[in-house]
Parts: C-alpha cells; structure tokens; sequence
C-alpha cells in the first residue's frame, strides 16, 4: 500500500505551524516532538506506520475549528483521530499532516430519557455513552467488538456495527444529530433530537464517509430501553454448506434474532485453544441469540431449535444460566484475541449475500492451500458480513504482501458474488485501490464529488477512501486563499 | 418522456436542455410547482430479484409499490417501514412507485422504532442531472464501501438523480398484532403515555394520538407486534405500565388492528377537509407546546410525538411556532407553495452544502429544479 510522498514545502512550515497552533490551544493541546508522535503513528492496521508532523489534542468545538482554520490557511492536511482502533488504517497519517485527536472530548452533554437520545462529545467511547444511560434502564445499540476503546467519532466516521446489528442496525440508523466542523473552520448544525434532519440527508452521507467531509465534534444518539434478557443457544454442523442453509431458514421463518455469529473449523480451533471455551469438534458453528422475557426467549428458542433440528446437527446446546451463556460467547469474543495469539493475522470485512455463503466459503478454502496461508472465518452470518482472518509471519520477508494480495482475493470474490469489499470497517488506505473492483469512474466520481463541495482543497484525511489515481489531480489544488 | 431502460433514460437527461419534472405514479404532488417536461419512471418497472432467506429485494424505479408488497406478503414479508398511501391527502390519483418512495422518504408509523425508509435502503442506480449512470451500495445488508450516497438520494425529491434502480431489506411480517387504545387523554399526556411505552422493553412498534379520532373524541395507540403470546404479554405489560394515565384496551382484531394504523399512517383525518396541512418534524416531547401555538389546528400525532400532522386555517404561520425541527408544507395550494416554501429554508451553512452538491449532480439544473426550495 502506497501513501503520496510528503510535500517539502509543507514539511517546511513545521515551525510556524507548530507556533500557531500552540497560541491556539495552549503548549499542552500540541504535540511535535517525534518521540511522542510515535503515539500517532498507526491505527490498529500497525503494518504501516508514520509519524505526523504535530499532533493537536483540543477540548471543544470552538478549538478544533481554531486548529482547521489554521491549517487550512496554511494548506496543511489534517487526519482526524478517535481511538485509533481502525482496522483499515483510516486514521493513518501522512509525514506532512497534522492528527487531529478527539480523544480529550469525552463529555456527556445531555441525556434526555423522554425523548431517548444522547448527545456527547465524540471522543467518547462506544462502551461509555452505554455506560451513562444504563442505570436508568437504556442502551446505545450499535456495539463493535472494539466498543471498549473506539470513539463515537470513529464509530461514525467508520459507520460501525456489531454483533446485534441485525436486529438494531448499525451507527447510521442510530444517529440523531451532528456538530460538524468544515476544513475552512465554519460549524455546521445537522439534526437533533427530532427523528429526520431537515433538507437532503446529509447525515445518512457523513457517516461513513471516513473523517474525509468534516471533523464531527458532538453526536445525538438515540438509546434505546434495554430488553428484559437475552439467551444465546450454540449449534453445531459438520458442513459450511448446512450451516449456511440454517442460517437462511431461521431468517426466512419470520424469527429475527439479535444474533447469528458463524465461526469454520479453523477458527473454532484456535478459540478452543485460546479460551477452552467448550466448543463442539466441528466443522462450523452458529450462536444465535434471542431477547425478551424468560417465556418469549422459550418460545423464540424453541421455533429457532426446530429449524436446526431439520439441518442434522451434531449438537444443540441451549444457555441454562448466565454462566452457560457467558462460556458460549467467551470463544466467539476472544476470537481476535486467539488469532493474535498464534500468528501475526489480517481481518478482512467484505460481505456476502447470505445464500453465497457455502459457495464463498469452499472458495476461500481452496486459495488458502493455493496461497499456503490459513484463514479462519468468523463472522456475522444474519448479514452476510464475513471477517475471514488471513494468518501470516511479519517477520517473514514477503508475507505481507502475500497475505494482502491473498486478502485481495477475497475481496474481489465477495464483490463477484454480489457482496461488497466492507460491510463495517471501511476503506481506509486498506482497500482504498481495490474501489475500482466495486466501482466504475462515474461512481467514484459521484463520490468524490460530494468530498469536493465540503472539502474543495482536499486536505481532510486525503489519501484515503479513493483510489490514489482517482483522487490524484483533485488531492493536487491549491487551497482558496 | 417515458424512458423503457436506464440507458434510455440517461440520454434523454444528458440530451435535455429545460427543466423536467420528474414523476414516478404522480402521487406524492409534494414541494413546490414546476414547470418542465414530465419524466416518468413507469417503463423502469419489476421485481430483479427477491431472495426472502435474505431478506432482500432488487426492483426497477418505476414499479408499482402495489406489486412489491403483493410479492413480499406471498412470502410472509413486508415493507418495515411502513410506507403510507398520500392519494387520500393530497387529492392525487395514480400508483404509487418504490422510486417515488425512495425519492420522498416515506416513512409511516413503525419508523419510530424500526427506522425509516432510508434505513431500509441497500443500493442506488440512477442518473444525475448531466446524465452519467451512478451506482452506490450494492444488495447486501452491510456496506460502508465509500461514501453513503443511498442515503443522499433518498429524500432527495429526485433533485440530484433520477433513481433507476434501488435494492432493500424487507422484514418478516408479525405473527400477531396488539393494540393498546385510550379514549380522552390531553395531548400532554398522550405524548408523556407514548414516550413512556417507547421507553420500556416491551418493543412498541407504533405510537400515535389523535386529537379527533373516528368517533370525534381524542384517542391514543400503540402498537405491539410479534409471536402470539409475547404479544399478549407486552400489552399487559404496557397497560399496568400506563394504568396511571389512563385505562388502555387491548385491541387484536387483526383486520381492525390493520385499518386503524392504515388511518394513522396515511393521515386519513384530513382526508378532503378545507384547510393547509403541515408535516412537523420536532423534538417529541415538545410537540403538544408547539401545537398548542396554533390557532385553530387539528393535530394527528405520530412518531410517539416526533411527527405532527396538522389540519390549520390558510395562511397560518406554522414555522413560527416551532423551538426546533423544521415543518413541511405538505398540502397547500401552489401559490401558498410557492410564497411559503415547502421545505423549511435550511440556515445558511447547510443551504451552501446543498446547493454544492445540486451544482454537482445536477449542473444543468434541470432535475425538479426549486422543488425542494
Ligand atoms: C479488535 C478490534 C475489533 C473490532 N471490531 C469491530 C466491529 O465489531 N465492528 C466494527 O464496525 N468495527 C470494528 N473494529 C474497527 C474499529 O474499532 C472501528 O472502525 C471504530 O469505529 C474506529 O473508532 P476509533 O475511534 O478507534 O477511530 P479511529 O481509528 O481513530 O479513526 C477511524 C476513522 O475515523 C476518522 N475520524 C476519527 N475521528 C473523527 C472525527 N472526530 N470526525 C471525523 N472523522 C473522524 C479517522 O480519520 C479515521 O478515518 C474493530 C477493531 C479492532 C482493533
């Protein structure tokens, strides 16, 4: 992956800038000093790494348009920041950029139970804004495994989902309201606390449009009241293929669970290894969660049983308690973890359409002998988004690129078959020249349109998202003075 | 103009040189008059694809919404976000299209919970204003390749593209339906009874009050669906939740469950009555303040207090009534229209992104021009 070369004459107004900024925000909301930036260096795709020429930590909104402004008169690119946990390198920086970091904007600003929505400041974690509503009886929904440290910013930035996302979706359909703030400084005000923004949907286009259309600074989010309880049952099959089909029935007989998480062989394996979680000696697995009372969670229960009955499991293990169910998810949540223990990995996120699923599945079996390296697959199976694990050796010259282009593959099938290249982690620099496989010039063109009227100098997060080649002569203006 | 292909269709907007009024069955005459050359969408009609076990469906702009509920139900399924029938409104006649739904958002009662239109919304193909074919999104349930511009087109009022195409989840339909019904309440505290059903674990998929409902008095509803039994418990649930406010029945007729919210959602109240109608889009729990500002109007509630429906005298100022949100000239005459605005004036910041982007996608200025104001 290629990231432009730094420009010299922006390298060269380190010093000013780094003066203007500091009287913006005080010698505290600056970092320059190398060691220190190496802080900033990566995103959670650490293969590729570069320090940024100053990072800046402001408190407010107010600031963080003191600091665009600065930059943009200066024509210096900006990189905004949540937690840094992007699987696709979105928050990499460039030599010659500034990182822009949210991280210091955690505050809660209102929460209003009437009307169930939230508003916080965005560097605040997934895991917290649950964690400011759930004594009174409410949720956020959108829950990504990485909830613990990810920012509201990056979640809507990313437009990230999670494992209950089939029932409650994911971060655009539960964003309310945003404070935005444009590269030339100026504040924008979208939605609220009411149901639709007014005008063309701007928010449905800045969500997940990857920190490239403005810095978003606060969020209304709608909470949601929590259910009564929830129950995973684990189901366990000695085919890919049949599997696949239980998935599809389930989902077909009018049952919604809140869940339908698939894991392969390989990956049950390193689990087991990992967590001893107890997990069946089979080929795939699915955990499948319901929610409600005890009596609607029987009843759901009981429906999603008698499908899998009909697809010949090898085991059907219902959660009698919280303990069972907690031991059910623990291989599942640990899964990352487990990859991680064993090798050096790459997540890929493409989705499928549900019923490609045994056909995409057998195919990615067959390139992992071609390729010699192993995959195992984990996955949301309700929606199709797939997250094989690509196991490769960073020490080992070469197998980077190998696995990349291995993972390129994949990609490229899921997009074959229907699919596309990312269903919640996004583009980043991580599929960024893989866009042409799913995109003709005019769409991508459409796009970047869009990016032209926020940003018309091309200076937020610009080497992202679009081909380098597409987005060349527009990453090239100079900035209205 | 009535194109039978998107290729078709995409030269006769890069060959247009006025204005065009774009037009899918004619049935949501919403925003302000145009003049221009109709464009209708009819000949990009049919189901591409439906595949119920993932609960998808791919289908021409152009065809019917009538025809893709049929084929959903025959599977069991349906339109989640509950699209409403405005013929009854806004005295248009016609057939309603899914391009025209898209195009307008229409979102009915269950948007409160399930979400809107546009939540529902998977892939886009359509033709911008200089006649280049686009497509974003795709068919599958979770896409964040590039940047959302299903979204942008929906609600877009066909100002940015003409759709071609658009793909969509669809949901099973419920087993069994459950509505709670309380005569007489206040309208402060049919909205306080609403938020506090919306805001237990009992899944209420529809919360409404009428200030006039068929028998003249108020009426408050909210709606559970689901399994048989989870059904009957959450209403009973609901009702010792809500005994305080107000003595709610339980009403399971399937057929009178149906019509009731079929009334709710396409705002039947003010069916061929005199009067502006407005669609309010406002911060729930300060709906009944804000109708309680207008002088002589009627106010059908939905949304649980999000979205008000009001029936008011010619020339009522509604927008100056409003602490937030913005309001909707929905039915009017045209020169009302035209001196008003339909769609509330954005503040500036947001005016100059909008019109950035309608330079961009519609440089001739030819599609639906000054509809959305
Ligand atoms: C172990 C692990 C598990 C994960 N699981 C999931 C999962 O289940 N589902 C999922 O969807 N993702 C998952 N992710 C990916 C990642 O956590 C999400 O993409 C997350 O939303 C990123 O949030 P962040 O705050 O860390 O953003 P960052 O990594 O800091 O940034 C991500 C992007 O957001 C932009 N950005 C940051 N702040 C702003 C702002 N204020 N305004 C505008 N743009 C901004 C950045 O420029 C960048 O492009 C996982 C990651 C890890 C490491």
């Amino acid at each position: 992956m290629d990231m432009p070369p730094p420009r010299p004459e922006r390298l060269a107004l380190k010093t000013e800038l780094v003066a203007r900024l500091t009287e913006a925000l005080g010698p505290t909301g600056v970092i320059h000093q190398l060691a220190e930036l190496r802080a900033y260096e990566c995103d959670a795709l650490s293969a590729y790494r570069c320090p940024p020429m100053a990072a800046v930590l402001p408190r407010d909104t107010a600031e963080v348009a003191a600091v665009l402004r600065i930059c943009h008169r200066m024509s210096v690119p900006v990189v905004p920041r949540g937690a840094g946990t992007s699987l696709a390198g979105g928050a990499l920086p460039t030599a010659d950029c500034v990182i822009l970091g949210v991280a210091r904007m955690n505050a809660v600003l209102e929460t209003d139970f009437a009307n169930r929505v939230i508003r916080v400041q965005t560097g605040r974690t997934n895991l917290s804004v649950t964690g400011a509503v759930e004594e009174d009886g409410f949720f956020y929904a959108p829950d990504p495994s990485s909830q613990l440290a990810c920012a509201i910013a990056g979640n809507i930035a990313m437009n990230s989902g999670g494992a209950h996302c089939l029932k409650y979706g994911v971060t655009t359909n539960n964003l309310l309201g945003v404070t935005m703030v444009l590269m030339d400084g100026s504040v924008v005000e979208i939605g609220g606390a009411h149901m639709d923004a007014g005008g063309l949907d701007l928010l449905g286009v800045i969500c997940g449009s990857e920190g490239q259309l403005g810095v978003v600074t606060e969020a209304s989010l709608r909470i949601l009241p929590k259910p009564e309880g929830a129950r995973p049952v684990l189901m366990a099959f000695d085919s890919n293929a049949v599997a696949g089909a239980c998935v599809s029935d389930i989902i077909k007989a009018g049952i919604l669970p809140v869940a339908i998480e698939f894991m392969d062989r390989p990956c049950i394996r390193a689990c087991e290894d990992f967590a001893q979680a107890g997990y069946p000696d089979c080929e795939a697995l699915l955990i499948v969660e319901v929610e409600g009372s005890e009596a609607e969670i029987d009843d759901q229960l009981t429906r999603i049983k008698a499908i899998a009955r009909r697809h010949d499991p090898l085991e059907l293990r219902e959660a009698r308690d919280a303990d069972e169910a907690g031991r059910i998810w623990l291989g599942r949540k640990s899964a990352f973890g487990a990859m991680g223990q064993i090798n050096d990995y790459m997540c890929l996120d493409g989705t499928i359409p549900v019923s490609a699923l045994p056909q995409v599945l057998q195919r990615i079996g067959e390139m992992s002998r071609d390729y010699g390296l192993e995959v195992a697959n984990v996955f949301h199976a309700g929606d199709g988004n797939m997250h094989p694990l690509i196991l490769y050796d960073a020490n080992k010259p070469g197998d980077l690129e190998l696995c990349e282009r291995f993972g390129a593959d994949i990609l490229k099938l899921c997009v074959e078959v229907g699919g596309c290249l990312t269903g919640e982690h996004g583009v980043g620099i991580e599929k960024r020249d893989l866009m042409w496989h799913q995109y003709e010039a005019a769409d991508l063109e459409a796009q970047m349109a869009v990016k032209d009227v926020f940003d018309p100098a091309w200076l937020l997060n610009p080497a992202k998202v679009f081909p380098l080649d597409a987005s060349e002569a527009r990453r090239g203006r100079p900035a209205a003075a | 103009m009535r194109p039978d292909s998107e290729a078709e269709l995409a030269e006769m907007i890069a060959a247009a040189e006025a204005p065009l009024r774009i037009g899918g069955g004619g049935t949501r005459d919403v925003g302000r008059a145009i003049a221009g050359d109709m464009l209708e969408t009819g000949g990009l009609s049919g189901i591409r694809l439906y595949e119920p076990g993932a609960l998808t469906m791919v289908a021409g702009a152009g065809t019917p919404l009538a025809e893709i509920e049929a084929a959903l139900a025959a599977e069991g399924q349906r339109l989640a976000f509950e699209p409403g029938d405005w013929r009854g409104l806004l005295g248009t006649e016609g057939e309603s299209t899914i391009g025209g739904v898209v195009a307008a958002n229409v979102s009915g009662p269950r948007r409160v919970t399930a979400g809107a239109c546009r939540d529902f919304m998977l892939g886009v193909r359509f033709v911008d204003g200089a006649g280049r074919i686009v497509k974003n999104g795709g068919r599958v349930m979770k896409n964040v390749t590039g940047y959302d511009l299903v979204k942008l087109m929906s609600g877009s009022w066909g100002t940015l593209g003409v759709l071609s195409e658009v793909s969509f989840k669809v949901l099973p339909e419920a087993e069994a339906r459950g509505v709670l019904l309380c005569e007489g309440l206040s309208d402060v505290q049919a909205v306080s009874a609403l938020s506090r059903a919306l805001g237990a674990p009992w899944e209420v998929s529809g919360a409404a009050h009428l200030q006039r409902g068929l028998d003249g008095a108020p009426v408050t509803m909210i709606r559970v669906e689901g399994l048989a039994d989870s059904v009957a418990y959450r209403c009973g649930e609901l009702q010792k939740l809500l005994a305080d406010i107000g003595d709610f029945t339980v009403e399971r007729d399937p057929e009178r469950t149906a019509a009731g919210w079929r009334y709710i959602r396409d705002v039947a109240p003010f069916h061929g009555r005199a009067g502006e109608v407005w669609r309010l889009s406002v911060t729930p729990s300060q709906a009944p303040e804000i109708v309680a500002r207008l002088d002589g109007a009627e106010a059908v509630y939905d949304w649980g207090g999000g979205l008000v429906w009001v029936l008011v005298p010619d020339g009522t100022p509604v927008r100056a009534a409003l602490t937030g949100g913005h309001a909707t000239l929905f039915r009017a005459s045209a020169a009302r229209r035209a001196e008003a605005g339909v769609f509330q004036p954005q503040p500036a910041p947001l005016a100059a992104l909008e019109a950035g982007l309608r330079a961009k996608f519609d440089p001739k200025g030819i599609l639906n021009p000054g509809l959305m104001g």
